[in-house]
């Protein structure tokens, strides 16, 4: 391959010039070393910082969970695993658990169906179609605290925009700074108004993917458009259903900013009844204990618990696809669509908790690795 | 449907060629016929509901705070009372706002210019070079983006103590100037954008390797660049978990903005959302202007499928 050999200057001479010794120079030996070097130079960057701020903090974060360690007095002594015995211990923790999972099913869920119902609206021949899309998008751009403020007034208790609404149809007025399960549903529905409308777009880009032949079959087998709905974009959008659901686990599981501004504290209501575990490990850590310690440990459990619940999708998902591929075509459609996906999720998907440093959880879970290096293809 | 011409950008000529055939097709086929008007109303109710939550933020700007705690909805339009709001958040000394305006902007400038060119460079020595290693350490990229990296922020604090950062930006930029799926997707992109014969021709001619780089790769990956940084852009822009953690208020980011303003003024809810507003509204601009490419970055996957 041209690229890899080095750079020579052919020699330009008129006549026949004897052959230039057979001395390697100065400048070809530094040539020969770009093209070796180079390839590391390249990626080196990435890894560096990668290694600085993302490998070595979460495999720090095992080293500090075994020891006495506090925000103001530094390291203590090594404790084993007395930590994570007195986090397990604590109710407080199970409950966020609880709230955890509470908050993501209840964003998860409506927030997929309403995707794929816009997407399926969207997925028209619609006038003014950028319009539309990006009219749906516009909630990405406001910062979830930001959203998290404005749907904290019109959730309020009293006087607040859902509870008079809510009075018009006759339901009583609901506490959703005091019920446990109501407080969930406001905060899972600030995490849907940020996101639906993203996933939408995803969704609409799976749906074009579709091939037409599919709905004219489908028309000529006498199916109406709902029975299309189901019977063809349902099924061939599937894979995406997946990528989507995948990357929302791994940023539901790690909300965080609507809860601090969900009310004055931000930590969860007086009984912590909406208190995410994420919420908790900075309540530790930065709140009144400042025990870095501890919350090492919690963190430890998440990221355990987040990278196992990963992994049983990524199985899931491998079940799923390789199923698919008794019917060939398809699946292989359906396979290069989940790529594409990722890709463009991966691309724009903070999770919905709002991520940190290191950049969002992408699409690893989906079915890409042997897709990794389409340059070989060749 | 993505214009043809945006298809051609972000896909090539190819992927370009195939969108105008199926659009041709959709056409002939009849089945793609205008949508009637229920499809447009429950898309409108959509809009509605994407647009009201800051418009909402609008109405209470201007509104009395003893009316908002009397009413769900003060008025139905807002007013030039919004403008006295803007004008206590902009001077207030407890806010910051213009630092906070300040630091957002070169956080999320400097994250992006940095996620882009370190993606470019490392998506093009794994698209197109070959070296030792190089399929391992791709799927160790892919393998981190499953990771939530967000969990270390306890020894990144202990980090950014010991060398002095807690409280200055660098702390936040640092962090946030390379991305692993950045990486993946400029190595997707420019593994099939990017023919080799390009790269081979600059060879020939004599260029360095990092000269080929720059004068073949770069802007051959312009425009998947260009999605990649307005993401990163948006991302760092709306952050909050890790500035809140290693920021304070007296060197914040807009996001912080926020948080003061409900630990300062919380029974002010007329001067809070004004505030909100404010907050929101560069990145609303900003949308405005490249809102088109935003959309076409997240849909630009499935064009390619």
């Amino acid at each position: 391959m041209a690229v890899l050999s080095p750079t020579q200057s052919a020699p330009r001479r008129d006549g026949p010039a004897p052959r230039p010794p057979r001395r390697v120079g100065f400048s070809q030996r530094l040539g020969r070393w770009d093209v070796k070097v180079s390839p590391y130079l390249y990626v080196s960057p990435f890894f560096v910082l990668f290694a600085i701020t993302g490998l070595f903090p979460l495999v720090y974060t095992a080293y500090v969970s075994v020891h006495d360690w506090n925000l103001l007095g530094g390291q203590g002594d090594f404790v084993g695993l007395q930590n994570y015995a007195e986090v397990l211990g604590q109710p407080v923790f199970w409950k966020s658990l609880a709230n955890t999972f509470s908050i993501f099913v209840l964003s998860s869920i409506p927030q997929v169906i309403l995707a794929i119902t816009i997407a399926a609206l969207l997925d028209q021949n619609l006038r003014a179609a950028t319009f539309w899309r990006m009219g749906v998008l516009v909630p990405y751009v406001v910062a979830p605290v930001a959203v998290s403020m404005i749907f904290g007034r019109m959730f309020a208790d009293q006087y607040g925009l859902i509870n008079e609404l809510l009075g018009i149809v006759g339901i009583d007025p609901v506490g959703w700074h005091s019920d446990r399960l109501a407080s969930h549903v406001a905060i899972a529905t600030m995490v849907n108004f940020r996101w639906t409308g993203y996933n939408a777009l995803i969704f609409l880009a799976a749906m074009q993917a579709v091939p037409r032949e599919l709905y004219e079959a489908a028309v000529i087998d006498g199916a109406g458009r709902v029975r299309q709905f189901f019977s063809v974009t349902v099924p061939q959008i599937r894979a995406t259903v997946i990528f989507v659901v995948i990357t929302s686990t791994i940023g539901g599981l790690q909300i965080f900013d609507e809860v601090r501004m969900f009310d004055a504290t931000g930590l969860g209501g007086p009984d912590k009844d909406w208190m995410t575990t994420v919420v908790y490990l900075y309540d530790v850590a930065w709140g009144n204990q400042k025990d870095f310690g501890r919350a090492s440990a919690v963190a430890w459990l998440l990221f355990v618990l987040v990278v196992g619940i990963g992994m049983v999708n990524f199985l899931v998902t491998r079940r799923i696809s390789t199923s698919d591929g008794r019917r060939a075509k398809v699946s292989r459609r359906q396979t290069r669509a989940v790529v594409a996906h990722a890709r463009a999720a991966a691309a724009a998907a903070p999770p919905p908790a709002g991520a940190a440093p290191g950049g969002p959880p992408g699409a690893a879970d989906a079915p890409t690795p042997h897709r990794t290096t389409p340059g070989e293809d060749r | 449907m993505t214009s043809v011409a945006v298809t051609a950008q972000t896909a090539g000529k190819r992927a370009a060629a195939d969108a105008a055939r199926r659009r041709a097709r959709r056409a002939i086929g009849g089945a793609q016929r205008r949508p009637g008007r229920l499809t447009y109303a429950l898309l409108g109710i959509v809009l509605l509901i994407s647009i009201f939550p800051l418009y909402f933020t609008l109405l209470l700007g201007s509104s009395d705070p003893v009316e908002i705690a009397k009413n769900a909805v003060p008025q139905w339009l807002p007013d030039g009372s919004l403008f006295d709001q803007f004008a206590t958040v902009i001077s207030s000394t407890q806010i910051n706002f213009w630092k906070a305006l300040a630091n957002s902007l070169i956080i999320s400038t400097v994250t992006s210019l940095s996620v882009v060119f370190f993606s470019t460079l490392a998506g093009y020595a794994f698209a197109k070079l070959r070296f030792r290693g190089r399929g391992p350490l791709l799927v160790f990229t892919i393998a981190t983006m499953a990771v939530p990296v967000q969990l270390g922020v306890i020894p990144l604090y202990i980090l950014m103590s010991d060398i002095g950062w807690v409280g200055k930006i660098q702390a936040v930029i640092l962090p946030a100037m390379a991305a692993a799926f950045g990486v993946f997707w400029m190595t997707q992109y420019l593994s099939e954008a990017l023919p080799y014969e390009l790269i081979e021709a600059a060879r020939v001619d004599g260029a360095s390797m990092f000269r080929t780089f720059r004068s073949v790769a770069l802007p051959a990956a312009r425009p998947a660049a260009f999605m990649l940084g307005l993401f990163w852009f948006v991302q760092q822009w709306t952050m909050y978990f890790w500035p809140s953690i290693v920021l304070n208020n007296t060197n914040p980011t807009l996001t912080l903005v926020v948080q003061s303003l409900q630990a300062n003024y919380f029974v002010d809810y007329s001067l809070v959302m004004g505030g909100i507003f404010l907050v929101t509204l560069p990145l609303l601009v900003l949308f405005a202007v490249v809102g088109k490419q935003l959309v076409a970055g997240i849909m630009a996957g499935a064009v390619k499928g």
